[in-house]
């Protein structure tokens, strides 16, 4: 099959290079880039932790193709904050141990910063109905939502 | 010992920096030059004989460097390993890929390497296996019917292995019953689902003659012992390493055929190999948890006292045994008395071969199912008689008084005080209110039910003598010579956070800050020796370890300050991280410099080894026995079957805590699975041994949606079986959780005269047994 | 995980996707916004040789108001509709149902007109469509043809499309009057589909129904309008006696779906007590 010419803004930087049509666009993410912190944890789009940013929306880059993100911004996990300065939703996720195994983290924060994204000062039921697309086996979600409650004050008190 | 800094304090972790960024490395993150990538091809079939095979056209496609069948390799690699041990034990060959036969819907039966992820894939496709189907064995207790088609013909029939226990006398305890009631269990397959799948990279370098091997694993150590067999390997040439690892629940407790293969196919090939395993993979092939379906009797007194107890189970083992699958549902039969003083006991367990994937260790791991058989008719028996299921409990509670108590099972209980955690709950539910607010709304025709359940469960695994693959743990505490402390343990956390727990406990023994301490796991070149993390194990056993060679770090360090100071060891204090001369603060060193003249050398107490470092196995004398009192509030829609939590109080004690935030975490997530357990999960297999929920689109786990906010709370009974007094926590939330919420709904069902559902409580099981009992009473009454 | 390789192409214009589809036959697809396709390729339930990609094509998007119908265009995501000022105020049903679709990311990405030609008997927006009254702009090499919603779902999986023909915009009425809307649904817990899924809208003159609209979907194979409980709701004050008896003809005429999530006499038993639900909720919401 012919491969496809990509251009794609990630991070912040961009990236062209030619691609399978069918290339899945966290295995360009991942394998391409180099970028893995954008797990994969089941085939059918239900899990979230693939979950990027493209566009300003976050999306499950499993069920992506990498041609149909090109001219796109992307996202990652990698991107949100730095060491020296977390991202509000880091920052609370550590705080509050919103996390375990880590494995589903960085989906759950991406879905997390969509949530905050169109409602800034979210209920907890709000929260929890948020993040319908991602599933953590470990934590039982409640350290989940402290984080987000505590990341959505954080960025309100910021503003 | 110091006055506690850190101990006891709700750190956050050390661990989540790397997490939060996206900078951990699961083992699919690392990237090793000149991968190659394995892809498998599995049965689609639960029970056939392979015919023929034909290969060469996916060994034709681009990009595929290798395509192995089972029967090439059969006598290359070992069989996959099972440790338990049973006297009655029926052990099939379970070769890493299938050899003329298939079992299970998901066996490997065909390895392709390729240069890429894509090409391995594509290459599957072109591969022909002829099968010819033979019966299939899906329903365990078909298994056992006369006729039943047998799977492995060289035994008889299915049965995988027998354990039964006996004690007391129980015939007289069933004729002096007043009342005996009875009840058939169901305790459902369940998928662990770590979020991360399993994974394997192997790489071996052929001048070095030297394996190493990453695998998502929660025992590195044995798995390198085991491997080394399995590769007819000496076990110096073989490194495992876990690295970050994202869950494992039971699942990664285990030694796969892949981590075999794969580690066969890298030496073979030289160059290395990774296989990243799919969902739809791991619903098939890593092993499910429970399966057991059991009846349970129970002989009591009018007012409730338990006389004796019965129970007859069937586990499904699956096609083949892993690595402990034969070992958990005997602890299902120790663990049956619960929290209760229970007289007189038999227990009957057959374990039973089907054509499905193996089930082993799940989160709790054979104990979630006693505590569900011994909750579930205790409350029966409340209902029976009449009783309010909190008296009941109460009136069958050993007392504070009776520990260490000893079980008809043959257990010694450490500690315990049932009645403080279960006064707590109470007390914290508004129990009797809830109660008044059920006749309430009983009135208006809705239904409420509250659920109890008081656990006792068996952790800090454990002695050796009692388990499969030794149960001490080892820990390595180093000073570096500038001062750094390095902290190597044999347990591999893959989320429970000891990387800070473990920290904490050295942190507050040296006085130093947590900042200057590193902790190390999962690697078998750097850490010494290890068993792993299972079992509720890590920080009652390993951190008792970590704790110990702390000590003994301490003690060496208080000699060589001694000489240093020309004062006698005695008469020195330590504080803040520095010895001095008692009396004469001034007159000190600390242990930073003590670091860096134990290892120069140059001036050390005669006859002292140099460095600044100790090694602790420790080696517990008991199991601990952490438990609790959980209590469920729900809703029920008899109309619809839905369920709403409305309520959930969880008091647990889990001996003395080193940190409470990790603690809470544990439990959180303990009793979201156990959830889980009571209302979503089910591995559904068809009567063709084909799995119905193959994937997450069918395989329903617990969103943040389905859950309350946890209301938790402890007390504290530590342990005399270590010196720290932790028993364990990681398990103890999805024991505790499944029978309170199971309790709750059959509570709320009761004005239909519903006594009991089985498990998960779906919907529609709901609404018929709703209906049933309501036209039944129709008909009653017409 | 991974799909079959195929070739895929970004047509800027409808006509260049048409001939496209044309000139492949079977072995073309059109690709969304992936989320009904992508799965299937990825387990090779699906092995188109060609996507026709359609994200480039501008007069696919957007929600316009004309008069007394509202415009979508098929490639509207899930999320537009859901978050739509213009809808929520003139045609509330489609985002009370969009808002329940999937997740949030598939909500995202997922589109309505993707959704509505994939016709998966479980998807929740052919109810609220069929419900409303919707028709669909189908175009193909022949020209364009405008196809009601409940003419446009045949069967399992299979609508009145043409195999060149594509879903490009859907023609919603806005409601006026005193209505009320509800989509209430059942979901399948693991997947967030429909087990049963029921959309209602009415329409409320002095206390009487004088319109109503119910689809149903995750019932049967196919979506479907439930005229036999509309017939009885109309003129009626929609007391509760009134809506239980209409809501229990909802299975009348219906073969229910049975597997593993429920049984089809559990299914044909919520359908009626979700269909009641759903006209009770709707009518209240109408000041009822």
């Amino acid at each position: 099959m012919p491969q496809k010419r990509v251009s794609l803004r990630i991070n912040g930087r961009d990236y062209t290079h030619e691609v399978e049509p069918r290339l899945l666009l966290v295995h360009y993410l991942r394998d391409m880039i180099g970028l893995t912190g954008t797990h994969i944890g089941c085939e059918t789009s239900i899990c979230g932790a693939c979950t990027v940013m493209l566009n300003g929306e976050a999306i499950k880059s499993c069920t992506v193709l990498t041609v149909q993100a090109d001219g796109g911004e992307v996202l990652t996990i990698e991107g949100l904050g730095r060491a020296e300065e977390l991202h509000p939703l880091q920052e609370g996720f550590w705080e509050c141990h919103g996390l375990q195994c880590g494995y589903c983290t960085p989906g759950m924060i991406l879905a997390a910063y969509q949530l905050l994204l169109r409602h800034p000062d979210p209920t907890e039921e709000e929260i929890r109905r948020g993040l319908d697309g991602n599933l953590c086996r470990c934590t039982g979600y409640q350290h989940i939502v402290d984080a987000v409650q505590y990341a959505a004050r954080k960025m309100r008190e910021s503003k | 010992m110091p006055i506690s800094k850190l101990v006891g304090a709700r750190v956050k972790r050390r661990e989540d920096p790397r997490l939060i960024r996206g900078l951990a490395h699961y083992v699919d993150d690392i990237q090793l030059p000149n991968v190659l990538h394995a892809a498998i091809l599995r049965s689609p079939y639960a029970h056939a004989r392979i015919r023929a095979m034909r290969t060469d056209q996916a060994r034709r496609h681009p990009g595929v460097v290798a395509v192995v069948t089972g029967n090439e390799i059969r006598d290359q690699v070992g069989c996959v390993p099972v440790a338990s041990q049973n006297p009655t034990l029926r052990v099939p060959k379970r070769y890493v890929l299938a050899v003329d036969k298939v079992c299970f819907v998901g066996e490997g039966v065909v390895v392709v390497v390729a240069e890429d992820r894509y090409a391995a894939r594509d290459a599957l496709d072109l591969i022909e296996v002829d099968y010819e189907p033979l019966p299939v064995v899906s329903d365990p207790e078909k298994a056992l019917a006369s006729g039943a088609p047998v799977i492995h013909p060289e035994w008889p029939d299915n049965v995988a292995f027998r354990f039964d226990l006996k004690q007391g006398n129980l015939a007289k305890a069933f004729k002096e019953a007043e009342r005996v009631v009875k009840q058939r269990l169901i305790h459902q397959r369940l998928a662990p689902i770590a979020i991360e799948p399993r994974g394997v990279l192997a790489r071996y370098l052929p001048g070095e003659d030297e394996l190493t091997l990453w695998s998502s694993t929660q025992i590195p150590h044995i798995l390198k012992t085991q491997l080394s067999v399995m590769l007819k390997l000496p076990e110096n040439r073989v490194r495992v390493i876990a690295p970050e690892v994202g869950g494992g629940f039971g699942s990664k407790l285990n030694v796969y055929a892949e981590e075999g293969l794969i580690g066969h196919l890298a030496i073979k090939l030289k160059r290395p190999v990774k296989w990243i395993e799919g969902r739809r993979e791991n619903m098939q092939g890593t092993i499910h948890g429970r399966g057991q379906v059991g009846e349970v009797e129970v002989a009591v007194k009018k007012d409730g006292t338990i006389l004796g107890l019965q129970y007859r189970v069937i586990a499904d083992i699956g096609a083949y045994h892993q690595l402990l699958t034969p070992g958990i549902p005997p602890l299902t039969g120790l663990m049956l008395s619960g929290a209760y003083k229970i007289p007189a006991l038999a227990i009957e367990v057959t374990g039973v071969f089907t054509n499905k994937v193996a089930t082993d260790a799940y989160r709790g791991a054979g104990r979630p199912e006693a505590t569900y058989v011994i909750e579930r008719i205790i409350d029966r028996v409340a209902q029976e008689l009449a009783i309010d299921p909190v008296k009941i409990r109460q009136k069958n509670f050993p007392r504070p008084k009776e520990f260490p108590f000893k079980t008809a099972t043959g257990l010694i209980y450490d500690s315990g005080n049932y009645q403080g955690a279960l006064n707590k709950a109470l007390r914290l539910s508004g129990y009797q209110g809830w109660r008044g607010e059920q006749r309430k709304l009983r009135e208006k025709g809705r239904y409420l039910g509250i659920g109890l359940s008081t656990y006792v469960e068996i952790c800090g695994m454990g002695p050796s003598a009692a388990m499969p693959a030794g149960g001490w743990e080892s820990g390595t505490v180093r000073v570096e010579p500038t001062g750094k402390v390095t902290v190597l343990t044999g347990v591999s956390p893959h989320g429970q956070g000891q990387e800070t727990s473990f920290a904490q406990i050295v942190a507050d023994e040296f006085g130093v800050p947590l900042d200057d301490i590193h902790v190390i796991h999962g690697d078998t070149a750097v850490v010494p020796s290890g068993i792993g993390t299972f079992g509720s194990r890590a920080t009652a056993v390993g951190g008792t370890a970590v704790f110990q060679a702390a000590q003994k770090v301490k003690e060496k360090a208080r000699e060589i300050a001694a000489h240093l100071l020309e004062s006698d060891p005695e008469d020195l204090v330590f504080s803040e991280s520095r010895f001095s001369v008692k009396g004469v603060p001034k007159k000190g060193v600390s242990l930073q410099e003590i670091a860096l003249e134990a290892h120069l050398a140059r001036n050390l107490p005669k006859k002292m080894e140099p460095g600044l470092t100790a090694t602790s196995v420790f080696e517990p004398a008991n199991f601990t026995f952490p438990f609790g009192a959980h209590i469920c509030i729900v809703e029920v829609d008899p109309e619809t079957g839905r369920i709403e939590i409305r309520k959930y109080v969880a008091v647990d004690d889990c001996g003395k805590v080193i940190n409470p935030l990790l603690v809470d975490g544990q439990i959180h997530g303990g009793i979201a699975q156990g959830l889980g357990q009571a209302l979503l999960e089910e591995v559904v297999y068809d009567e063709e041994g084909q799995l119905l929920t193959g994937s997450l689109m069918d395989y329903a786990l617990p969103k943040a949606e389905d859950l309350p906010r946890l209301e938790l709370a402890r007390t504290e009974t530590p342990t005399p079986v270590n010196p720290l007094g932790v028993k364990g926590v990681g398990e103890a939330g999805t024991i505790g959780s499944t029978p309170a919420i199971v309790n709750a709904v059959v509570d709320a069902l009761a004005p239909f005269g519903v006594t009991h559902v089985d498990m998960p409580l779906k919907p529609e099981k709901i609404w018929r047994l709703c209906r049933e009992k309501k036209e039944r009473r129709a008909e009653g009454a017409g | 995980m991974i799909p079959a390789p195929f070739d895929h192409i970004t047509p800027r214009t409808l006509d260049e996707a048409i001939r496209a589809l044309a000139s492949h036959g079977e072995e073309a697809k059109l690709l969304a916004g992936g989320h009904s396709l992508l799965p299937m390729m990825k387990l090779r339930l699906a092995r188109p040789k060609l996507l026709v990609d359609l994200s480039r094509i501008a007069e696919l998007s957007g929600i316009e108001a004309e008069r007394d119908r509202i415009f979508i265009g098929a490639l509207t995501t899930h999320y537009r509709i859901e978050s739509s000022e213009l809808l929520k105020e003139k045609c509330p049903l489609l985002p009370q149902t969009a808002r329940v679709i999937g997740d949030v990311q598939v909500r995202n990405r997922g589109t309505v007109g993707g959704s509505l030609a994939h016709a998966d008997p479980a998807a929740d927006m052919p109810a609220a469509m069929l419900a409303v009254g919707a028709e669909l702009l189908a175009r193909g090499p022949e020209g364009e043809r405008w196809l009601k919603a409940e003419d446009f779902f045949l069967g399992l999986m299979t609508t009145a499309l043409g195999p060149s023909e594509i879903l490009t915009k859907i023609r919603v009425p806005v409601l006026s009057g005193h209505h009320g809307t509800a989509y209430l649904k059942v979901p399948q817990k693991a997947s967030g589909f429909a087990i049963v899924g029921v959309a209602v809208w009415l329409r409320v003159e002095r206390q009487l129904c004088t319109e109503i609209g119910v689809g149903v979907t995750g019932l049967d194979a196919k979506p479907f309008r439930a005229r036999r409980v509309e017939e009885r709701m109309k003129g009626t004050n929609l007391a509760q006696s009134l809506v239980q008896a209409a809501s229990s003809q909802v299975t009348q005429g219906v073969s229910p779906l049975d597997d593993i999530h429920a049984s089809a006499e559990f299914r044909a038993h919520l359908a009626r007590v979700y269909t009641a639900r759903a006209i009770q909720e709707a009518a209240k919401r109408a000041g009822v």
